[in-house]
């Protein structure tokens, strides 16, 4: 086995806009130098990811629960509140109660 | 009497229980060890006095007849941890400041049992990295040195890089770890302790940092198999606010304890012979598969076919899931904010993640934005859900022929600092062989089980059925009673 093995698959790249593009989808500000960076090292690892494509997986559902384990549903009933200073102990701003934020809308 | 602090888990609970010695001395001793060890960079916070405090209690329990499981034990805590009032980073600047008004689950326990704590442990950066490099706090440094006269500084591994260090280093008896992908036993591989991470679910993810929560796991390292079994005992059991949390009852592994493997069988995955694997890790791997033979054991050969899409499978899942749990720092409800002036709303989610992640981090969230998003969804991250299920399969295949795997725990000793940081991709390959097992939600463990040429200790990894810790624990157990691993770091520090 190679540790590395390159996909056969041609690669579907990423170049500059689409790096920036999807730094704004993940709200990060990346600056120019930054986001150069990143292309090759993206490339790189996306590259060597897309190896995955020549797995046969025909019939193959996607796994979903690592340990097979069945969802416990509860009673519907309140089980937590009234922790309101304890929520906002650690907020960077809070005011009257509130989280605060800047301004939203003009 | 021995060196208190050389003492195991196993050794402070009976001493203590025995009277050789008061909780108080236990926890002075560590909390001295701690201090004079600031060269290594274990811990992001010392708290001698919670550990103060805890063995107080417990010398007034014992007085009082009302001794718990770790009455008089010192450890260590993984700064992902969260602990009420103490300061809990995830080792990012991002957290920096951030005291919990919650205890995480396995830490409650572990109070409950009786534990004291001696100080938070440093750790890579939201336990994204494999050698401690990506910590906001610094560097771990491992206490090993190699055999060749030089002070290169070596990587404790990663992520729980200062619990293997601490541990190592004899600052904390046991710590406690988690594992996405290595993380527990990559580490203590490296720095000749041991670690298990037991089968997902066991351990409540309820109050732990998350990275990617389809394979974060809690679980412990300590110096040998036993104190393994003794610290997760303490550490697992049912969390309904985990909803994955397994609803079963914690077993009783110490008692269970047994190094004889009659009737038991080995498997050795042939794919994990890899190409270019070090003489001596395979040396090693061969030492290994005699000791468990001497032990009663029969080995066979298995086969996991998909082994090698296991480490692209873990990059495309576990980034698009710290994609999704890491949303959730925008510097609105806790955490750093960074708001420039005139910025708006949005500004401010842009600007405060971008001063708040480190750059491995941000790599992370950025692939795992991109492998989610619309045109892209299918082509990476479900094809990578079908190969994980087909992963998980071929575990289930080869556990028809055997009741356990034994393989090398990394495909090297420890590095140098800054050896791997050029390139993401080799620093990836280091979890070559811990992955796997993560993906398939498999307890693991590694022992220390000799020495490379440099003199930096090796491990082997042990890789269980789903649920069947006992198995592994045992089979660490004929390798370590095999092993007679003594080597310990000569202190520098």
């Amino acid at each position: 086995m190679d540790w590395r093995a390159d996909a056969s698959a041609p690669s579907m790249s990423v170049d500059l806009t689409t790096v920036k593009k999807i730094a704004g989808l993940a709200r990060i500000a990346v600056g120019e130098a930054e986001a150069e960076a990143l292309v090759p090292e993206l490339n790189g690892i996306l590259h060597w990811v897309e190896q995955l494509g020549e797995v046969d997986v025909v019939g193959v559902e996607p796994m979903t629960a690592v340990i097979p384990n069945t969802l416990r549903l509860r009673d519907d009933v309140v089980t937590d509140g009234n922790v309101r200073d304890k929520v906002l102990a650690n907020a960077p701003q809070a005011e009257h109660g509130f989280f605060a934020v800047p301004k939203v809308i003009e | 009497m021995a060196v208190l602090t050389d003492l195991t888990v196993a050794q402070i609970r009976d001493g203590f229980r025995a009277g050789d010695f008061s909780a108080r001395e236990m926890a002075e001793a560590f909390n001295a060890n701690v201090a004079a060890a600031k060269a290594l960079n274990a811990f992001i916070v010392e708290t001698p006095e919670h550990a103060l405090a805890a063995a107080d209690q417990a010398d007034k329990d014992r007085a009082a007849g009302s001794l718990k499981p770790l009455s008089g034990v010192p450890i260590g805590m993984k700064d992902l941890f969260c602990t009420q009032g103490v300061q809990t980073t995830a080792a990012s600047h991002m957290l920096e400041g951030f005291k919990p008004t919650y205890e995480s689950f396995v830490s409650q326990k572990l109070w409950d049992a009786g534990a004291g704590m001696l100080g938070k442990l440093n750790l890579d950066q939201f336990a994204m990295g494999s050698s401690n490099e990506t910590s906001y706090f610094g560097n771990v440094i491992s206490p090993w040195r190699r055999n060749d006269g030089g002070n290169a500084a070596l990587a404790p591994g990663g992520s729980s890089g200062g619990s293997s260090a601490a541990i190592a280093a004899r600052l904390c008896p046991a710590a406690t770890g988690t594992d996405t992908g290595g993380s527990i036993r990559q580490p203590a591989a490296f720095t000749g302790i041991t670690g298990i991470k037991p089968t997902y679910g066991r351990c409540s993810r309820w109050g732990v940092v998350a990275f990617a929560s389809s394979l974060d796991q809690a679980g412990p390292m300590a110096r040998d198999v036993r104190d393994c079994a003794i610290m997760l005992e303490n550490m697992a059991g049912f969390d309904p606010r985990d909803a994955t949390s397994l609803d079963l009852p914690v077993p009783q592994w110490e008692a269970g304890l047994s190094g004889d493997l009659k009737g038991k069988k080995v498997g050795i995955p042939k794919e994990y012979r890899v190409d270019g694997m070090p003489a001596d890790i395979e040396a090693l791997w061969n030492r290994g598969m005699a000791w468990l033979k001497d032990a009663g054991a029969e080995i066979v050969e298995v086969s996991l076919p998909h082994t090698r899409y296991a480490l692209p499978t873990y990059y495309i899942i576990a980034p698009a899931e710290a994609s999704s749990n890491l949303a959730r720092y925008d510097g609105v409800r806790y955490g750093l904010r960074d708001l420039p002036d005139g910025a708006n709303l949005q500004d401010m989610y842009a600007a405060t993640r971008a001063a708040g992640f480190g750059p491995e981090v941000k790599r992370r969230i950025i692939i795992g934005t991109y492998v989610l998003s619309a045109g892209y969804y299918d082509a990476y991250f479900t094809q990578a859900c079908k190969v994980r299920a087909l992963i998980a399969r071929d575990f289930e295949e080869a556990f028809k022929r055997c009741d356990v795997l034994l393989t090398p725990t990394a495909p090297s000793a420890a590095f140098a600092l800054g050896e791997k940081q050029a390139d993401p991709l080799a620093m990836y390959l280091n979890d070559v062989f811990t992955v796997p097992a993560s993906l398939a939600g498999l307890p693991a463990m590694s022992v220390p089980a000799g020495l490379s040429g440099e003199g930096l200790p090796l491990g082997l990894q042990i890789i269980g059925p789903a649920l069947d810790e006992q198995a592994v624990l045992n089979a660490g157990l004929a390798i370590e009673e095999r092993a007679g691993f003594t080597a310990r770091a000569e202190k520098w520090w």
